[in-house]
């Protein structure tokens, strides 16, 4: 199998790249959304990610990957309590799928020719202590959304139909993708994620060459291009780790709380939940730099993904919400 | 154009994983049965699709027929996995749905190469977006049955595939691939890379160790022109300026001068490609696709108000009654003797969920009560607007009432189904002022996007008579004003609301025309002294 594009090989975008690897270091800081045209490379970035990330123990065969054998749902039936490590699971969550499909439904084809009442699990048990990848979030049905904002929220998934009751632990860092010529997000699920970004193509030639020159080395020299790029990628995935442990003794000042809660005050971002990703981000981000505790140059790299779908939509400002927020930042933090 | 297909598919045949596949628009006729024959002619099997494809023909699944007929998981390949040339037959009917998992299959190698028969006749009937920036090529076979050609030549393509790994790319390839992009406003960085897969392959084809301007220009032509936005300045004169701009720091030397000059030359065989009328296609952005969960739809097997199950098929996509089904099945029990404790289920027992969801429309009126149409005609708008009220009334819809004068717009009366008080308000209200227009269209915005959340269908009816002279600043600047109502305009449709303009002018307005259309909605001047029949047709454009 085929490895995909390397995350380290991936010129530029850097605000994006370092979104994602924000939310590998602390999944609580909620989802990416990834806004861009067609072919600016957000889902080799997804995909990339995936290879990416450390990999992580889990009971083999538990359909909703559970690290112990306690957790494992009593529904699964399993035989083994051995655990052994696995990729990181990011699962896609393609554009018109059925309810069924999404939280697990009755295994029909069991119920009808053994008689037996047994569950399917479905992409939101696979996704559990991943990542889930929608792309074209922006033309995703209502019903599908509300279905995962409900999950997201709690954290769980519970299915009550057809005479099943069952919930099992459904925790998943929500990765969105889309272009926002064809459809707007609906506020409640833009709030869910907890980063947002902006990709474009690179604006200049030596970037874009890089650009095809590497896909095309990836395409047609595998082998040497991805042992070229591995070591790129282990040395990420080490940072994501060190980062991982470090995030617990990060000191976070009352100085950096006051700044933060003004910045979202100024910004008039709705609800509380911008000062917390604001917080969390700024605090992964410091981790991420080895700094010991969170400092003004930290919430201002991160103050404009983690707020800048929370401002109130401003019709007739074309330039993006992103400068509204750089403004403020300059502004609060001098 | 004959030639120019056919080496599209001997490239796809070549090098079918870096190409993706080709948008092929052709109407039914000759031509297009003779490319078909083309398409029998590849080494590689076909495999058939269409746009109505469910899910487990494409993914595989368990064949549930066989299943139930042997007693034991039979399990049914799908199509994407098995090794082919895709056809999908009538693309320009693909809808979002099937287009993002045919788009998820070319990402991930499933399904390679994959050819769209697109038959659209209209240029908004075409194959979506999410698929045709996937696929390399896009060939517009509709020509004359004289103009066919040659048939592909298998052996050649053979001994190309075989010499592919080893055609070599120069530095100056990728930059002239780029430059090229650049000029062309293509910003996908999809397309250099086809473009130099494409004339690798070309190079190949053509026995070539390494990838030489003839082949750049053919890749070019194939992969570049019809992804281009913008027209390049033509540069006719032989000036300096009119090389490309992002060579001249590479190298100041003679090299320079050959990029360049191969620059223009691969320029000029991708412009005497580009069709006529091909840019104004791009301009209006396409149909923007609608989310599905817009509102208005009727019949669902999902979610809303449940209807009585039917027989069918399950699919994928559907739900089977569960109970239905062993109610069906129970009578049959002996016939088919089933022993005890089990009940033996054929696939015609199956009945699928149906249900039926109606969501409510919400006409929001918009009104200029501006001066300048209090003194044409705001009062044959408001006789209009009571004919309308009457039919909304009958239909159960919502309505709500915005009007606009002065220098910003006031909503008169938020949703409501009460005839009565839309009655009072509208006669109460005043004429005089100014026309911020665009601020009347925020204000209508803004209510159609709550009406969605609370799951209404809503749809904007604008009154004015075009005269917009009051901006969203509130100053009164005629040409910032017309400007910003075609932003909001633009929003608007952006949001997939529906959008009817009525023209209160005394002479019907281009500015009101084209905003409509920027709307992507009815545009009607109202019709003097005959309010009845206005709100016929615009009874009519709502019911469509």
């Amino acid at each position: 199998m085929k490895q995909p594009f390397p995350f380290s090989a991936i010129v530029g975008q850097e605000e994006m790249k370092l979104s994602m690897i924000l939310t590998a270091i602390d999944p609580s800081i909620g989802g990416v959304l990834v806004f861009g045209d067609r072919g600016t490379g957000k889902s080799t970035a997804v995909r990339a990610l995936a290879a990416l990330l450390p990999q992580i123990t889990k009971i083999s065969g538990c359909p909703v990957n559970s690290e112990k054998v306690e957790d494992v749902p009593d529904w699964a039936k399993l035989e083994t309590k051995k655990s052994s490590l696995a990729p990181t699971p990011v699962v896609d969550l393609p554009l018109g799928v059925t309810e069924d499909r999404v939280t697990g439904a009755l295994d029909i084809e069991k119920a009808l020719s053994q008689g037996e009442k047994a569950f399917q699990p479905g992409l939101l048990a696979k996704a559990n202590r991943g990542y889930l990848y929608i792309d074209e979030v922006n033309l995703l049905e209502d019903h599908i959304v509300d279905l995962l904002l409900d999950v997201a929220q709690s954290g769980e998934n519970v299915v009550e139909r057809e005479g099943l009751s069952i919930r099992h632990p459904a925790r998943f860092v929500l990765v969105g993708s889309g272009n926002p010529e064809e459809g707007e997000l609906r506020p409640q699920l833009l709030d869910r994620f907890g980063l947002s970004v902006d990709v474009a193509s690179p604006k200049t030639v030596a970037e874009r060459v890089d650009v095809i020159k590497r896909r095309d080395a990836f395409e047609t020299d595998y082998e040497a291009f991805m042992v070229r790029w591995k070591a790129e990628d282990a040395l990420v995935r080490g940072q994501i780790e060190t980062a991982r442990g470090a995030i617990k003794t990060l000191k976070t000042t009352d100085a950096a709380l006051t700044d933060i809660a003004e910045l979202c005050l100024k910004l008039g971002a709705d609800g509380l939940r911008g000062e917390l990703t604001l917080l969390k981000a700024a605090r992964a981000f410091a981790a991420y730099r080895e700094d010991t505790a969170i400092g003004r140059d930290h919430i201002r790299a991160v103050a404009p993904m983690a707020l800048r779908h929370r401002l109130r939509r401003d019709p007739l400002d074309d330039a993006g919400s992103g400068v509204r927020v750089t403004r403020v930042v300059e502004d609060v933090l001098g | 154009m004959w030639d120019r297909g056919v080496l599209a598919l001997t490239l796809l045949a070549i090098d079918p994983a870096g190409l993706g596949g080709a948008i092929i628009r052709a109407r039914c006729g000759p031509v297009r049965d003779a490319f078909r024959e083309c398409l029998d002619a590849l080494p590689q099997p076909l495999l058939k699709l269409h746009p109505t494809m469910d899910d487990e023909t494409l993914f595989g699944g368990i064949d549930l027929t066989e299943t139930l007929t042997l007693g034991r998981l039979t399990m049914r390949k799908g199509i994407l996995g098995r090794n082919g040339t895709a056809i999908l037959a009538m693309a320009e009917r693909c809808d979002a749905t099937l287009a993002a998992r045919l788009a998820m299959a070319l990402d991930d190698g499933s399904l390679q190469p994959l050819i769209a028969m697109d038959e659209g006749a209209e240029p908004d009937e075409r194959t979506p977006a999410a698929l045709g920036e996937r696929l390399a090529f896009y060939i517009d076979l509709n020509i004359a049955s004289s103009d066919v050609g040659l048939l592909p030549d298998t052996a050649m393509i053979e001994s190309a595939r075989a010499g592919l790994a080893s055609v070599d790319v120069l530095t100056e390839t990728y930059e002239t691939l780029v430059g090229l992009c650049a000029q062309l406003g293509i910003n996908s960085q999809r397309a250099p890379l086809f473009a130099l897969r494409a004339a690798r392959a070309h190079a190949a084809l053509h026995g070539h160790t390494s990838v030489t301007p003839t082949d750049i220009e053919a890749a070019s032509a194939l992969c570049l022109a019809h992804r281009a936005t913008v027209l390049p300045p033509q540069p006719q004169t032989e000036e300096p300026d009119a090389t490309p701009p992002d060579t001249n720091e590479q190298d100041t030397d003679g090299g320079n001068m050959e990029i360049g000059a191969l620059d223009d030359r691969v320029l000029e065989a991708v412009l005497a490609i580009l069709p006529d009328g091909l840019l104004d296609q791009f301009k209006p952005k396409g149909s923007i696709s609608k989310g599905s969960g817009a509102g208005a739809k009727n019949k669902s097997n999902r979610r809303g108000r449940p209807k009585p199950s039917r027989p069918g098929r399950l699919s994928g996509r559907n739900r089977l009654d569960l109970i239905a089904t062993l109610r069906t099945a129970a009578p049959w029990q002996k016939l088919r003797g089933a022993s005890k404790g089990r009940i033996k289920v054929t696939p015609s027992d199956f009945r699928i969920k149906q249900y039926e969801e109606k969501s409510d429309r919400l006409l929001i009126f918009a009104v200029d009560a501006s001066g300048s149409a209090a003194m044409s005609r705001l009062a044959e708008a408001k006789g209009a607007i009571e004919l309308l009220l009457a039919d909304a009334y009958s239909r159960r819809d919502h309505v709500s009432l915005i009007s606009f004068r002065g220098d910003t717009a006031e909503v008169l009366l938020p949703p409501t189904r009460s005839l009565v008080q839309t009655k009072k308000r509208l006669a109460a209200l005043p004429g005089g002022g100014g026309t911020p227009l665009a601020a009347g269209l925020i204000e209508a915005l803004t209510m159609a996007h709550q009406a969605r959340t609370h799951g209404m269908a809503p749809c904007i009816v604008l009154l004015t008579d075009g005269r917009a002279n009051v901006a969203l600043d509130g100053t009164a600047n005629r040409a910032k004003a017309a400007s910003d109502a075609e932003q909001i305009a633009r929003q608007i449709r952006t949001s997939g609301t529906e959008a009817i303009t009525l023209d209160l002018g005394n002479r019907p307005a281009k500015f009101l025309a084209d905003l409509a259309a920027n709307m992507d909605g009815l545009y009607m001047p109202l019709p003097r002294a005959d309010a009845r029949k206005m709100s016929g047709a615009v009874s009519a454009a709502l019911e469509g």
